[in-house]
C-alpha cells in the first residue's frame, strides 16, 4: 500500500514539475485524459546503468501518464539487451555499446541508431591511491600506471557496454586475466564488480550513476574523471519490423519520440541533482 | 540442437578454459559433499536411533534449514568474511575455500536430515533385533548405518548434486573470478547475462554430463565394495 502511494506520490510530483515547466504556446491537448492505445505495451530492452540508476523509474511515469503506454523494462548488460531483442523480446532498446549497436543495425535488426545523451565513466580506487591514477591526463594513461604498479583491478569481464569500453581503453594490449595476476575478471554486475574493488582495495572502472547511488557502502573514491576517451554514449533503437513480427511498433515510436522531446530532455538534464548534487546525464545536441 | 552440438564441440576442444571451471567446479563439490557428510551423517545417525530432550525441537530446526535459500547462506558467510567481518583477516572471501564453507552451510542440514529420518525408519527392526541379541550401542549405530547404506548412499549423492547445481552462494562469496571462483553455474549465469543464450545452454549440457559420469561412478565403487 505505502508502496502504491508513494508511486502515486511521484506521479503526481513529476507531473506538478512537467506542468510548471510546460510553455502556454504547446498544443492544449498536453492535460487532457488519454485513451489507452490498443497494444499498450512497449517492451525496453535496456542496461542496467539507465535502469538500476534510477533514471528510468524517474522518467517513465510521466511517459506513462501522458500517453496511456506500459512500459516493462528487462534490464541487463547490453549483450544481453541486445540478444533478447534479436530474439523478438522487445520492442526497443537504450544501450550503449556503439560496435554492437552497428552491427545491430547492419544485420538489419533495428531501425535507426539515435545516440541521445551521455555521461563519463569514471574510474575509482583505493582513497590513497596507490598507483597515483589521479591526474593522469586520460583513461588509457592511468590504465597504463596501473598495470605498471600492478596495482588489482577489477574488470566486468561480462561483454557489457562498460567492459567493451574498458577494453576499448586498454588498447591493443589489454591484459590477460590468466596471466595478469592483479587483473580480476569478475563476470558480474556493475554493483557486485564495485563491492568487490572496495573489498579488495582495487581500481574499477564504473559508470557515475552507479557508483555514486553505491558510495556510502564502498571504501573507494574517484580517481579519474572525465578523460576525453571516458565519453559514454547512449542511443535508442526501435526494432525493425520487417525483420521480426509480433513488434509494437506505434509504441516503440512513440516511446522513442517521448524520450527525445523538450519535456524528457529537461527531466533528463536534471536528474541526479537532487539525489547525488551532480547532474547524471548530459543531453547531445539535437 | 544448436546447443546440443557447441556441448560436444566444446567438450572435445579440451578448451583450456572449461576445463580450469570444470576443475574448480568438481574440487568444489568434492570437498563440501565430504565435509558436509563427515558432519551430518553422524549427527543423522546420533537423531535416528537415540531420543533426547529436544529431539523435536532440532528436527524441526534442521528440516527449516533443509530449506535455507542459497543467497542467504551465500549472504551469511559474505557477512562473516568482509573485510571488516569478523572473518575479514582471514583474507578468504572470493576463494574456493570459502565457497565450500558456504556450500557446507548450506548442505549439511540436507545430509542430517535425509540421514536421520532414514535410519530412523530402517534402524526400528534392527534396533529390536540387536537388543534381542545383546550388542552395545555402538555396534547397533554401525548396524543401523550399514543396513540404510543403499539410502545413506543416495543422501551423498543428493548432497553432490545440491552443491555442484548451487548458484545463489557461490557468485556472492567467490564473486566469479575468471580463473579463479568461476564454477559451472556461474560461468552459465555469465554467459545468459552477456546474451549467448545458446553457448549458455551448451554450458548446462556438460554440466549435466559431468553429474551424469560423477553419479555413475559413484554408484559403480559402491557396488564393488558391495560385492567384497
Amino acid at each position: 500500500m505505502k508502496k502504491v502511494l508513494a508511486i502515486l506520490l511521484a506521479v503526481v510530483f513529476v507531473l506538478s514539475l512537467a506542468a510548471c515547466g510546460a510553455k502556454p504556446v504547446e498544443e492544449p491537448s498536453t492535460e487532457a485524459p488519454v485513451s489507452t492505445p490498443e497494444n499498450a505495451v512497449i517492451r525496453l530492452s535496456t542496461t542496467t546503468s539507465v535502469n538500476d540508476s534510477g533514471l528510468l523509474p524517474y522518467l517513465l511515469p510521466t511517459f506513462e501518464a501522458k500517453t496511456g503506454y506500459k512500459v516493462e523494462v528487462q534490464s541487463a548488460g547490453t549483450g544481453a539487451a541486445i540478444q533478447k531483442a534479436k530474439d523478438g523480446n522487445a520492442d526497443v532498446i537504450l544501450v550503449h555499446a556503439k560496435a554492437s549497436e552497428e552491427e545491430f543495425i547492419n544485420e538489419g535488426y533495428g531501425v535507426e541508431r539515435i545516440p541521445f545523451m551521455y555521461n563519463f565513466f569514471v574510474i575509482v580506487g583505493p582513497k590513497d591511491d596507490p598507483a597515483g591514477v589521479n591526474g593522469s591526463e586520460n583513461a588509457n594513461a592511468a590504465f597504463e600506471k596501473i598495470r605498471s604498479s600492478e596495482s588489482k583491478f577489477i574488470s566486468r569481464g561480462d561483454e557489457s557496454g562498460t567492459h567493451k569500453a574498458e577494453l576499448k581503453i586498454w588498447g591493443e594490449n589489454a591484459p590477460d586475466a590468466e596471466k595478469d595476476s592483479w587483473y580480476i575478471s569478475a563476470g558480474q554486475g556493475m554493483g557486485a564488480c564495485l563491492t568487490m574493488a572496495s573489498e579488495q582495495q582495487a581500481y574499477c572502472l564504473t559508470d557515475k550513476a552507479t557508483f555514486l547511488s553505491m558510495k556510502d557502502e564502498l571504501n573507494l573514491d574517484i580517481v579519474l574523471n572525465e578523460g576525453d576517451d571516458m565519453k559514454n554514449t547512449y542511443s535508442l533503437i526501435a526494432v525493425n519490423p520487417e525483420k521480426i513480427d509480433g513488434l509494437n511498433t506505434d509504441g516503440a515510436k512513440a516511446f522513442i519520440d517521448w524520450m527525445l522531446s523538450d519535456e524528457a530532455s529537461e527531466l533528463i538534464a536534471k536528474y541526479g541533482e537532487e539525489e547525488f548534487g551532480v547532474a547524471l546525464f548530459t543531453l547531445l545536441e539535437k | 540442437m544448436e546447443s546440443f552440438k557447441q556441448a560436444f564441440e566444446l567438450l572435445f576442444s579440451l578448451d583450456k578454459e572449461l576445463l580450469q571451471i570444470i576443475g574448480v567446479t568438481l574440487r568444489m563439490s568434492f570437498f563440501s559433499t565430504t565435509i558436509s557428510c563427515l558432519i551430518g551423517l553422524p549427527l543423522g545417525a546420533l537423531i535416528g536411533t537415540k531420543n533426547f530432550r529436544g529431539k523435536r525441537f532440532i528436527k524441526k530446526l534442521i528440516h527449516t534449514l533443509m530449506g535455507l535459500p542459497p543467497v542467504v547462506a551465500g549472504l551469511f558467510v559474505y557477512i562473516l568474511f568482509t573485510h571488516y567481518g569478523p572473518f575479514g583477516s582471514l583474507n578468504l572471501l572470493f576463494t574456493v575455500e570459502v565457497m565450500i564453507i558456504a556450500q557446507v552451510i548450506l548442505i549439511t542440514p540436507v545430509v542430517i536430515g535425509l540421514s536421520s529420518s532414514f535410519i530412523e525408519s530402517a534402524s526400528k527392526p534392527v534396533i529390536e533385533t540387536a537388543r534381542g541379541l545383546g550388542l552395545s550401542r555402538s555396534k547397533i549405530v554401525g548396524l543401523c548405518l550399514s543396513e540404510g547404506r543403499s539410502s545413506l548412499f543416495s543422501v551423498v549423492l543428493n548432497a553432490f548434486g545440491r552443491s555442484i547445481a548451487e548458484v545463489g552462494a557461490v557468485s556472492i562469496v567467490g564473486g566469479n573470478i575468471q580463473w579463479k571462483t568461476r564454477v559451472m553455474t556461474t560461468a552459465i549465469m555469465l554467459e545468459t547475462n552477456k546474451g549467448k543464450f545458446s553457448f549458455a545452454l551448451a554450458l548446462g549440457i556438460i554440466l549435466l554430463l559431468i553429474a551424469f559420469v560423477v553419479n555413475a561412478l559413484a554408484s559403480f565403487i559402491v557396488k564393488e565394495n558391495a560385492d567384497d
